[in-house]
């Protein structure tokens, strides 16, 4: 594994997965090496997702590497967000939701009952479509996962861990004098930083990103997509997002759905200067969607 | 093609006069249903200011009553340390009432005097002798209440025509007197302080209603008690963790139609159950809040359900999103934000419990009762069951007992609801 040929050949591997993935070949991974998995934060394996009736997300396999952005682009209802919703388990509050196939997160099936959902959730983080900060004071909504996970002990403990998280969206300049005013009384995109901070406070593995800036002005969107660039060195980031220019932008590897199926998923620069599927092409080039 | 453009060009659709009819229909419907609204508006602040007017007029003499001052000489050969407790204390007002008219000799006619002042003087005496004996020897002048039909006499001028026929309750003699009392200013009105400071009575002058308010005051209690936890217990349940199957759906109809039963069900059930099958006392605040209970338990329910539905998804799933239980997420942030929704509820509820007569009176909480309670387990009455016994009784005087007492329990109702108002403006919260 040390010479750089085996590299290669590891990465080789890895796009002729992602190749086979688009083909909906990829549910038998026999072959991969195990320790190439190693590199994989989170596997999704022939993933269903009814809800009631209607069958949501079909036979999908999906992985996430470590210290990457994956971004999720596809058309309204395509599903982008309910695979998303599952990667947490958030989807379980959902009436009538079913899911079958298999979802790793390091190494353990997250369906399976080894890995409580609290724990589930604590590692896998997730920012939403809307900014959704408690109705509480800006350092209360930082110190809430903290707390509830018993990471902090002290006053000095918790002060700690939210003075950093606010540093690191960036936020701390702007809030610091008014620490202790309610969340809700920031605006839009200083809300979503501060979910973002939120998140971060229980020192997640993954964080899930929902649409984080389809309610955000320009400016605070590229605030956000840079805090985004700089967590990837620390966490594997997947975003759903309608915006193709923001998955080129913030993502190294992009999926493309439609329709409950994954039709795509490649290197971002692959999937949209030469995408191998008619329907990615056509959804990229502005065909529909 | 060609017409459209026509249309638009010259713009002799909008010119029209059919047009400019339509547009003139529309605004007088419009101005029409505007004034339906208002219409029906003022007549509804007209009927409640005409129920408050009325109320407000008929009730407002309760909180005076005319008072006769006499100069009591606390005479040591009636009252000794032996029988401060039942020495004669009528004779002692008899006798200051006489000799106000020395030249009243008959032995009928003193009858008539002494009947004047309010049956209930001897005890007024009798207290203030057995609080302080040492007053034993001296004169005091001590304004006492008069009796009801020359409080009526007094206030309002009722009888004053009544005795023509002979058949009045007032007699010549007693109106001359009376003229005579009242000019030399021995006879005025004044605060009724026993009102709020007595039981329940049969001489509308002496009738107070601090029974009524401190059985009300356990009873709710006891309604508040059980039915808030209960009830903001059973909306969680149902609202955030019930299975959603034909069971709880069953529940959910059930809990819609008990909201909907008439109260006096509510009153058969509790004397059914808490009092011929549990045993317990009838007539007590400790029953009355039991039923009450269950009559705002499922307002509470259904208020509480909303309020929790209201709580947007979206904190749910943030308080998910970060490891919390689902326990943890109800109680520590969806609740808080459905509490004020819930507090309304249970306020409403409450009022609602304070103006129930028809269950209270199948426990047996319609007794006449003397006594002030001093726990829910006194035999006592309620406010609203107090004007319904008084609204019985004979006597003129209690026609403003009446009014007074649905006064007070107007202003109870009032006051509830603006704390409700106030606490769903304080702790209504963005987000």
């Amino acid at each position: 594994m040390e010479n750089s040929t085996e590299t290669t050949n590891k990465e080789r591997i890895i796009t002729r997965l992602d190749d086979t993935i688009f083909q909906g070949k990829v549910s038998e991974t026999d072959g991969v090496d195990s320790n190439l998995s190693q590199k994989y934060r989170m596997t999704a394996k022939n993933v269903n997702v009814y809800y009631s009736e209607t069958h949501a997300i079909k036979n999908v396999s999906l992985s996430i590497r470590e210290n990457e952005v994956l971004s999720i682009i596809g058309p309204s209802g395509c599903g982008k967000s309910t695979f998303l919703r599952c990667l947490n388990r958030i989807n379980d509050i959902v009436v009538g939701c079913r899911i079958t196939g298999e979802i790793m997160l390091d190494g353990v099936d997250i369906n399976s009952g080894e890995l409580d959902v609290v724990e589930l959730r604590a590692r896998v983080g997730m920012v939403f479509q809307k900014p959704n900060p408690f109705p509480k004071s800006i350092y209360d909504n930082i110190a809430y996962g903290p707390r509830l996970h018993s990471m902090v002990n002290s006053r000095e403990e918790t002060d700690e861990v939210v003075y950093s998280c606010l540093r690191q969206v960036g936020l701390l300049s702007e809030v610091e004098d008014r620490i202790n005013k309610s969340g809700t009384e920031l605006s839009g995109g200083q809300q979503q930083r501060l979910c973002i901070a939120r998140t971060l406070a229980v020192k997640p593995d993954v964080i899930l990103m929902d649409e984080p800036c389809s309610a955000l002005d320009p400016i605070a969107t590229a605030k956000i997509e840079d805090l985004i660039d700089e967590l990837r060195t620390e966490y594997s980031i997947v975003i759903v997002t309608h915006s193709m220019q923001q998955a080129a932008r913030v993502s190294q590897r992009t999926a493309y759905f439609n329709l409950g199926d994954l039709i795509e998923v490649g290197d971002t620069g692959e999937v949209f200067t030469n995408p191998k599927h008619k329907l990615t092409e056509d959804y990229i080039t502005g065909r529909f969607g | 093609m060609t017409s459209r453009i026509e249309v638009t060009s010259s713009g002799s659709h909008w010119d029209t006069a059919a047009f400019k009819r339509r547009l003139r229909r529309r605004r007088a419907a419009e101005k029409r249903f505007k004034w339906y609204g208002i219409g029906a508006v003022l007549l509804g602040i007209f009927f409640v200011l005409m129920l408050f007017f009325s109320i407000a007029i008929n009730g407002v003499g309760a909180f005076w009553q005319t008072q006769i001052q006499l100069d009591i000489y606390f005479d040591p050969t009636e009252i000794s340390e032996a029988n401060l407790y039942s020495a004669n204390y009528g004779k002692l007002v008899k006798q200051a009432m006489y000799s106000q008219f020395p030249e009243v000799t008959k032995r009928k006619e003193k009858r008539q005097l002494s009947r004047m002042v309010s049956v209930g003087s001897d005890v007024m005496l009798q207290n203030l002798v057995t609080a302080d004996p040492s007053i034993v020897g001296t004169t005091r002048s001590l304004w006492f209440p008069i009796d009801d039909s020359f409080d009526m006499l007094y206030k309002n001028d009722f009888g004053r025509n009544s005795n023509k026929g002979g058949a009045g309750l007032i007699s010549k003699n007693q109106l001359g007197w009376f003229d005579t009392l009242v000019e030399q200013g021995k006879i005025e009105s004044r605060f009724n302080k026993r009102y709020f400071t007595a039981g329940d009575s049969r001489e509308p002058e002496l009738a107070g209603l601090r029974g009524a308010l401190m059985g009300s005051f356990f009873t709710i209690l006891v309604t508040l008690a059980i039915s808030f936890p209960v009830g903001v217990a059973a909306a969680c349940y149902l609202e955030e963790f019930a299975p959603r199957n034909k069971f709880t759906d069953f529940i959910e109809i059930n809990i819609n139609n008990l909201a909907a039963v008439p109260s006096v069900v509510f009153g058969l059930l509790g004397l059914a159950v808490f009092i011929n099958f549990f045993g317990l006392p009838r007539s007590v605040p400790l029953v009355g809040g039991l039923v009450l209970s269950l009559m705002t338990i499922p307002t509470i329910i259904i208020a509480g359900r909303a309020a929790l539905r209201a709580v947007p998804p979206s904190i749910r799933e943030g308080a998910l999103a970060l490891g919390a239980s689902k326990t943890q997420t109800v109680i520590q942030e969806v609740v808080p934000l459905a509490m004020p929704g819930m507090l309304t509820g249970t306020i409403i509820g409450i009022a609602q419990a304070l103006g129930e007569t028809a269950p209270l009176l199948m426990i047996g909480m319609v007794a006449f009762i003397v006594d002030v309670p001093g726990g829910p387990l006194d035999p006592s009455t309620v406010l609203p069951v107090q004007i319904f016994l008084w609204a019985d009784s004979p006597e003129r005087a209690f026609l403003e007992k009446t009014s007074g007492a649905i006064l007070i329990l107007l202003a109870f109702l009032i006051a509830m609801n603006i704390v409700a108002v106030i606490m769903r403006r304080r702790f209504e919260r963005r987000w």
